[in-house]
């Protein structure tokens, strides 16, 4: 346990839990939030970064230890993903990038290929580029080969708090992916990010079940220690299940191989 | 400026209205149960048919669940924020008789149009109270206010704000690409009633007398380039259940023919204009009132309608009752208004400046930001797009969202 630090784009880092900026009911609120979660990683939707405004903006408040992530919400295509990642390097926010390309008002779902062009292009930039995608795998491997430092399926789609409902391919891709497999957006309890992790993640992604709970700090902390449990469980390796069809339920006598006997 | 009859788009929502009215006139609000009222409450996914039910009088007594349904759907999906943005009136001439409205071409109010000085002086009024996102407004004055006026105004406002919305008479697709080239990415259009037959006797005179090309227009920004449509009924006109249930249509079916789009929709409701009827239609016309439990009926009926659809509420609303419907659904309040041409600077000065209606939220934008604070809300200034318009514009682009003293670099960068 001691040595299970999550190494990402150079940087090692203790806590798996990454959080969000876009949703509390004040920006003043992130310091306590990120202090309570332990994450050491944050996302900032670059769109909502007033740059221009005397009185400050979102990152006066958030804390200098942490590893900014800013995202590219807004973009509807790869050109415009990279335009947006461009402009946050260029504005000191620095090489991180997470890739989000939504050309879906109303399900907010990823769009795979623009996202593996936005990546292949700001891989090739330098940028440690960390894509949200559908949890495909072969939208998976083209990320890969396209640069991505990680992939980051959703479990459910953003802001419905159902948890893992695309659990079986979010499976998949940390069987066969090679890249870290960060799990983001739909999380809505505790329970389901350690579950993410027991599966193998390499860590969650959560804003909106923080920012919507009645005491979000408060939940921030649930879920830094969830997915530490679940971190911890996975390393642990879990006590075996028996499958169906490896439980001696038949009788003797309807034995399919008797006949070897 | 459209040139002969206009026929509505056959893809467009006109055709859409006879399928509504279907699906309208197959319930009797007056009889649908509470039963009913439940289950659609309950449903994973409001559908057209839950949505009229749930704007039934029957539903009157489920408005706290409604409620609860209603916040929690917002807060999932845009987070305990409210975007703020302010009108700008450019102008006021107008060709219309709209015989609801205190700016009709019989008014014998002060008709003024901004000179491109003036919009600038405008602009930095309003940029000095932190907004970033603005609605420039016309009347109908095609040959003196049009789209080349408007487009004038809008290369001068695109540099003082990132975010550019219009609310200005129907325009061509042409024309809303231009107003985009200029600098716009979203507009409002405001229906005033899906009824036809209304319509026409509101709208006695002038351009916007052509209901079909009025009904089209938000599609036709679209198809101009436009990245987010905010549409709505003047709730108070026609009966509010049924302008409401159209207006939900009208927004789910741009969503659904343009998913990339941002559909928004406000609930504007009657006020008085404080002018005398002047004309035989004004005289004749009667509002349908529209209390404030029905209009928070309607409010949660959409937003349980169209969970993902943002809200625009104005200050035709009075605070208190503005700050009581914030949580319940709205996404985007304006702020620091002034409904008079040219009135953000001469905001004093109100002898000559006739408003179009009386607002009842006359509250600064700091008083606005404190408001929503005070209720555990952020107020969100700055949710940017950046138009994919080459590298020129993406210039222009880092100039708005980062101030003149990062350009430098910024754009050294962006071009790297």
């Amino acid at each position: 346990m001691t040595n299970d630090t999550f190494s990402l784009g150079g940087r090692n880092l203790e806590s798996r839990l990454f959080i969000g900026t876009g949703k509390y009911g004040a920006d003043s609120m992130i310091p306590a939030i990120a202090e309570a979660s332990g994450a050491e990683v944050i996302t900032v939707a670059l769109r909502r970064v007033d740059f221009g405004n005397p009185k400050g903006n979102v990152m006066a408040h958030i804390p200098k230890r942490m590893q900014l992530l800013p995202n590219t919400s807004g973009a509807r295509n790869a050109d415009e993903a990279v335009r947006i990642a461009r402009l946050a390097r260029a504005a000191g926010c620095g090489d991180w990038i997470k890739i989000e390309v939504i050309s879906d008002s109303r399900h907010l779902l990823p769009d795979g290929y623009e996202t593996a062009r936005a990546t292949e292009i700001l891989a090739k930039e330098g940028f440690v580029v960390l894509p949200y995608m559908n949890p495909d795998l072969y939208v998976a491997r083209s990320l890969v080969s396209a640069g991505a430092a990680a992939v980051m399926p959703l479990g459910a789609p953003i802001g419905t708090n159902r948890g893992l409902a695309t659990r079986e391919m979010i499976g998949i891709l940390i069987e066969e992916i090679d890249l870290p497999v960060i799990v983001d957006a739909g999380i809505g309890k505790p329970s389901q990010a350690c579950d993410a992790m027991e599966m193998g993640a390499a860590a969650c992604l959560v804003n909106t079940a923080i920012a919507s709970a009645d005491d979000p700090v408060l939940m921030a902390k649930a879920f830094g220690k969830a997915v530490a449990a679940g971190r911890a469980a996975y390393l642990a390796g879990l006590g075996r299940v028996l499958e169906k069809g490896a439980a001696a339920s038949s009788p003797e006598d309807g034995k399919l191989t008797g006949f070897l006997e | 400026m459209k040139t002969q009859k206009y026929s509505p788009m056959e893809d467009g929502f006109y055709p859409e209205l006879a399928r509504g009215a279907a699906v309208y006139d197959a319930v009797d609000p007056d009889s649908v149960t509470e039963d009913e009222v439940r289950r659609s409450l309950a449903a994973e996914r409001v559908t057209e048919r839950d949505y009229l039910i749930l704007l039934s009088p029957a539903a009157e007594k489920y408005l706290e669940p409604m409620a609860r349904r209603a916040r929690d759907e917002t807060v999932r999906h845009f987070g305990k924020t409210v975007q703020l943005f302010t009108p700008l009136y450019l102008a006021n001439f107008c060709t219309n008789r709209c015989v609801y409205c205190g700016f009709n071409t019989n008014r014998r109010i002060a008709r003024q149009m901004l000179s491109l000085e003036e919009v600038e002086a405008e602009a930095k009024a309003i940029a000095a109270t932190g907004l970033r996102k603005i609605l420039a407004l016309t009347g109908d004055a095609p040959a003196k206010t049009g789209a080349q006026y408007l487009a004038s105004c809008l290369e001068v406002l695109a540099r003082y704000f990132p975010s550019v919305s219009i609310e200005v008479p129907s325009m061509t697709v042409e024309e809303y690409a231009l107003a985009v080239a200029a600098g716009a990415d979203g507009m409002t259009m405001f229906q005033e009633t899906y009824n036809e037959v209304l319509y026409e006797k509101l709208h006695p005179a002038g351009p916007k007398r052509d209901f079909g090309f009025r009904l089209d227009a938000p599609q036709r920004a679209i198809m101009g380039g436009m990245r987010s449509v905010n549409l709505g009924a003047l709730l108070g006109l026609d009966h509010w259940r049924r302008d409401m249930f159209y207006t939900g249509l009208h927004a789910a079916f741009l969503q659904e023919q343009y998913p990339e789009q941002e559909v928004s929709v406000s609930l504007p409701r009657m006020r008085p204009c404080g002018e005398k009827p002047t004309t035989r239609e004004e005289r004749e016309f009667e509002p349908t009132p529209v209390s404030d439990k029905h209009f928070v009926q309607a409010l949660l009926a959409f937003r349980c309608f169209m969970p993902q659809a943002g809200i625009t509420l104005s200050t035709r609303e009075p605070a208190h009752l503005r700050d009581k419907l914030i949580p319940l659904g709205i996404t985007k309040v304006s702020a620091g208004v002034s409904t008079s041409v040219g009135g953000h600077v001469a905001a004093e000065d109100t002898e000559d400046r006739e408003p179009q209606f009386d607002i009842s939220d006359p509250r600064s934008v700091d008083e606005m930001v404190a408001a929503l604070e005070g209720m555990g809300y952020q107020p969100v200034f700055t949710d940017w797009v950046l138009p994919g318009k080459g590298e020129e514009s993406l210039t222009a682009g880092v100039v708005r969202a980062l101030g003149q003293d990062v350009v430098g670099s910024a754009s050294a960068g962006a071009r790297a």
